[in-house]
């Protein structure tokens, strides 16, 4: 079979985050950029799909601006065979990431999408569901494991209440949750081959698609802070602590 | 302006997070619909009218609906979409896994994970693993939305509403459910629970695990896990409080041997009280915590047990 797998470049998930003081965002400049998260469980379930001999190639698009062609050859140094950017420096919203990704679709004709449950940006959960919504597909999100059965994918999701599993017929779009694998490291040799790799560059307006906003942002705030607290001096403050703070409850 | 919520429910029961979902869609001001679809829930969906603010119930019982999937629920929503102004969902796994496809087929940007609504068309959501928070204006015709439960208040419970019955369209039978498993569990609902006693990944075992257990039972508390406990197999994986698992937001928080990573703060800093138990006085949960306990919870633990049986 043949996979697309989408990856996004984000703010690093160990920086510490600063909102801009002004309300109009996160400050961006001079900050860590890496591939989100998710989406490396997302490349790295692809690649040891190819590594089993179930998938002939891993084509993977990121969206952004022209260093998002980072994360594409972080991609590739994983084993993913070539990846195409579709460059643009605005800030797209999920519907029209959704819809950038359906028209890749339309070329690649991928049996498989892979995706990231979620960006640690955005923190949406959207763009899979909204990528299988498009096409009509399938899906089956926040994924832990992905097993190939004949012409059809057995997946387990986790779920509320554990785990489900579902039978998906192909094609299909995938999400993928953090205990679907341990990504790879990428050593440096890798990341040299990776360059080798085809990586096709394409501005966003070849594809022809709305990605004008939907909402606005009115203000980006930091979360209220909570009040100092206090050190417990011993094992018997913390039991009578404990033992006010559970009986508080009762007496609700 | 009328409003859809999708209830959450599971085993024959609906969830505490629906009655809040509920209590929250009011709020958006129109008249509040409910839709509970699945296999034999007419039981469910008496609950669901019985909720303060619950001016209808549709119920579709269908076999096809029974474990909740997308593509039908999807389908359902879109023949009821026109009716609304508003189609709320949950942010649970049902609410994250339907509305977003739901909102790409009726051609809409979906706004998620609402804690906050300012009016019909104005909301506030956390980004950044809740180190932001947005304020979004959404002028669209029609709004799809999900809302983080813990963040509001239950509806109560009022005079039975109607319920209507609706069909769900033929389902494509693009995916088929095969298995369900299930943690299996006293405690009560953690994404809505008033005390939640959490462990991390210092427990060291599955056995050490269960003072975490036996800790949240004598409270009366749902239990909850950090990432790494989860990735270790000594919680199940719903028991995971997070960025990307459950946010809870209860009165009482008790994290053991829980460093506290930003992302497990994600989930639990809407805590009202935090108590933490750790041998590492530098650990970011110690700092977060109104009440920080120093030791050993391995002596801790059984001690503190002990204390409260007493």
């Amino acid at each position: 079979m043949k996979i697309l797998v989408a990856a996004k470049r984000v703010i690093d998930h160990n920086v510490r985050l600063r909102v801009k003081p002004d309300g109009s965002g996160v400050e961006t400049a001079g900050v860590r950029m890496s591939m989100n998260p998710f989406c490396k469980h997302a490349v790295e379930a692809a690649v040891r799909l190819k590594e089993a001999g179930h998938a002939d190639e891993i084509v993977v698009v990121s969206i952004g601006p022209k260093q998002a062609s980072d994360v594409l050859l972080t991609a590739l140094a994983m084993g993913a065979d070539r990846g195409i950017l579709i460059e643009t420096d605005a800030a797209i919203e999920t519907l029209g990431i959704a819809r950038l990704l359906r028209a890749a679709v339309a070329e690649e004709k991928p049996d498989l999408v892979l995706l990231g449950k979620q960006s640690v940006d955005g923190d949406n959960n959207h763009t899979g569901q909204m990528l299988a919504g498009l096409l009509g597909w399938p899906q089956a999100t926040f994924a832990s494991a992905i097993l190939v059965e004949g012409d059809a994918i057995r997946v387990t999701r986790e779920v509320d209440y554990g785990r489900s599993e579902h039978l998906l017929g192909l094609p299909a779009v995938v999400t993928a949750d953090l205990r679907l694998n341990t990504p790879r490291n990428t050593a440096l040799p890798a990341v040299m081959q990776a360059r080798k790799k085809p990586l096709a560059i394409r501005p966003v307006a070849e594809f022809g698609v709305d990605i004008a906003p939907r909402l606005t942002i009115d203000k980006t705030a930091s979360p209220p802070t909570r009040g100092a607290g206090q050190t417990l001096a011993g094992f018997d403050e913390l039991v009578a602590t404990v033992r006010r703070l559970a009986a508080a409850e009762e007496d609700r | 302006m009328r409003i859809l919520v999708l209830a959450d429910h599971d085993l024959g029961r609906l969830s505490p997070a629906t009655a809040r979902a509920i209590a929250a869609a009011v709020r958006l001001g129109g008249q509040v619909h409910v839709l509970v679809a699945g296999d034999g829930v007419s039981g469910i969906a008496r609950e669901a009218g019985s909720l303060v603010g619950v001016g209808r119930v549709l119920v579709a019982d269908d076999p096809a609906l029974g474990d909740a999937p997308a593509e039908a629920l999807t389908e359902l929503l879109e023949t009821l979409a026109d009716d609304y102004s508003h189609i709320v969902g949950i942010s649970a796994a049902v609410g994250r896994d339907v509305m977003p496809r739901l909102a790409a087929r009726l051609d809409i940007q979906p706004v998620t994970d609402i804690t906050e609504i300012l009016g019909p068309d104005r909301f506030v959501r956390p980004v950044y693993a809740g180190n932001a928070l947005q304020t979004v204006v959404s002028p669209q015709p029609r709004q799809v939305l999900t809302l983080r439960a813990s963040a509001f208040a239950p509806a109560g419970k009022s005079e039975p509403a109607e319920i209507e019955s609706v069909s769900a369209p033929a389902a494509e039978g693009l995916a088929r459910f095969i298995a369900a498993h299930r943690t299996v569990s006293d405690a009560p609902d953690l994404a809505t629970a008033r005390v939640v006693v959490a462990g991390g990944v210092a427990l060291g075992s599955r056995e050490n695990f269960a003072m975490i257990e036996q800790l949240a039972a004598m409270l009366g508390g749902a239990v909850g896990a950090t990432r790494a406990a989860v990735d270790a197999g000594y919680a199940p994986n719903d028991w995971q409080v997070g960025q990307t698992g459950k946010v809870v937001a209860p009165d009482l928080y008790i994290g053991i041997g829980i460093s506290g990573a930003l992302q497990h703060q994600a989930g639990m800093s809407g805590a009202k009280t935090i108590v933490a138990v750790n041998i590492d006085p530098e650990a970011p949960l110690m700092k977060l915590a109104d009440y920080a306990y120093k030791g050993d919870l391995f002596e801790a633990m059984p001690a503190l047990i002990a204390a409260l049986k007493a």
